[in-house]
């Protein structure tokens, strides 16, 4: 998304462009807002989070003679009568999903300057999220009820209860902070604060629609993080 | 101010049609992923695809949703040599679960 413009710089492609840009005693990243480059800073500490965390759960699971309880039977779920397995999930899945979709749309109309589009795509992304939490406390309650603890559990290995409440409540807490903002920045776009320039009140700086593309990067990140836990956590 | 219109056109670069389509491949991909479970597959061949499906999903979601497909080699290798680091752990957690296990099981059935 970076459309450096730099005067008197000549941009190079591929790693030739990354050896020029690197030492070119100027800024490294071209065209890449501070605050982006910030953002993905962040992100990449925030993987290495999530790493150690699904790391720790794999140590833990294969470690333990005692059989690991199995999550399409645990997380299963009565529809009309019949249990069917992961299905809250796979919804959760399906809904976090959309709201990324909707936020690479609404990044897209940011950059366009369309006020309106982007803002809905906000909202709706941010409605999204907040769908998702909330089938999240459902699973959860549902789990505590049938008497899931950290060390605790009917289904199997003790440490199953640690490692879900640990993971997905991390990755719970991502996508809370993540609405909280979406609904800032939904304001924010109506307001048409992207659009005059008006001064935020967490940065200070000058209001632009690459806000929206750094927010964007957060929550596309929560939607790969949700991949990893998904397929890790839950179908392994 | 009179960048500004250049800015405009300059950076409304994608079209809605590669969003669209990146969407529905995730949906795509996500289904099959759960497919995975429904047909209840079993060893390997499970292992692998949840693997498949996940890099591709992430792929996806990465270079596309992220833009980082469309960024200077600069941030892309910054943020992706890293996670190099990452495999190097997990390499070495499996040795250490692995050889875990082993001891747990040796010395249940031995004694200490």
């Amino acid at each position: 998304m970076s459309d450096p413009n730099i005067q008197g710089y000549e941009l190079k492609p591929g790693f030739r462009g990354m050896a020029k840009d690197t030492g070119s005693d100027q800024t490294m990243f071209k065209g890449v807002h501070w605050g982006k480059a910030m953002m993905w800073i962040f992100l990449l500490s925030d993987t290495f989070v999530f790493s150690c965390f699904l790391i720790s759960y794999m140590k833990g699971r294969g470690s333990t003679p005692e059989e690991w309880p199995n999550p399409s039977e645990v997380f299963a779920l009565d529809a009309f009568g019949v249990p069917v397995p992961l299905l809250l999930i796979a919804i959760m899945t399906f809904v976090l999903i959309t709201s990324s979709g909707t936020m690479a749309i609404a990044v897209k109309y940011g950059y366009e300057k369309n006020r309106k589009m982007c803002g809905w795509l906000v909202l709706a992304t941010a409605i999204g999220g907040l769908t998702f939490v909330g089938m999240q406390a459902f699973e959860w309650s549902k789990l505590i009820h049938e008497g899931v603890r950290p060390w605790e559990n009917p289904f199997g290995a003790p440490q199953f209860g640690s490692f879900f409440f640990m993971i997905t409540g991390f990755h719970g807490t991502h996508v809370s902070i993540g609405v909280i903002f979406l609904f800032i920045y939904a304001y924010k776009v109506f307001a048409g604060h992207y659009d005059t320039g008006k001064r935020g009140w967490f940065t200070s700086m000058k209001g632009d629609y690459v806000e929206i593309e750094i927010l964007g990067l957060y929550w596309h990140f929560v939607d790969l993080v949700w991949v990893f836990i998904f397929a890790f956590f839950y179908l392994w | 101010m009179t960048e500004t219109n250049n800015n405009k056109e300059q950076a409304s670069t994608h079209k809605i049609g590669i969003y669209l389509w990146i969407w529905g491949l995730l949906f795509v991909l996500s289904f099959f992923s759960y497919m995975v479970d429904w047909y209840q597959f079993q060893g390997i061949l499970r292992w692998s695809l949840i693997l498949f499906f996940m890099f591709l999903k992430a792929g996806l979601i990465m270079a596309f949703f992220m833009h980082l497909f469309w960024e200077r080699y600069a941030l892309v290798n910054v943020l992706l040599w890293p996670m190099t680091a990452i495999a190097c752990f997990i390499f070495l957690m499996v040795a250490e679960f692995e050889y875990l296990l082993f001891s747990r099981l040796f010395y249940f059935v031995v004694g200490g």
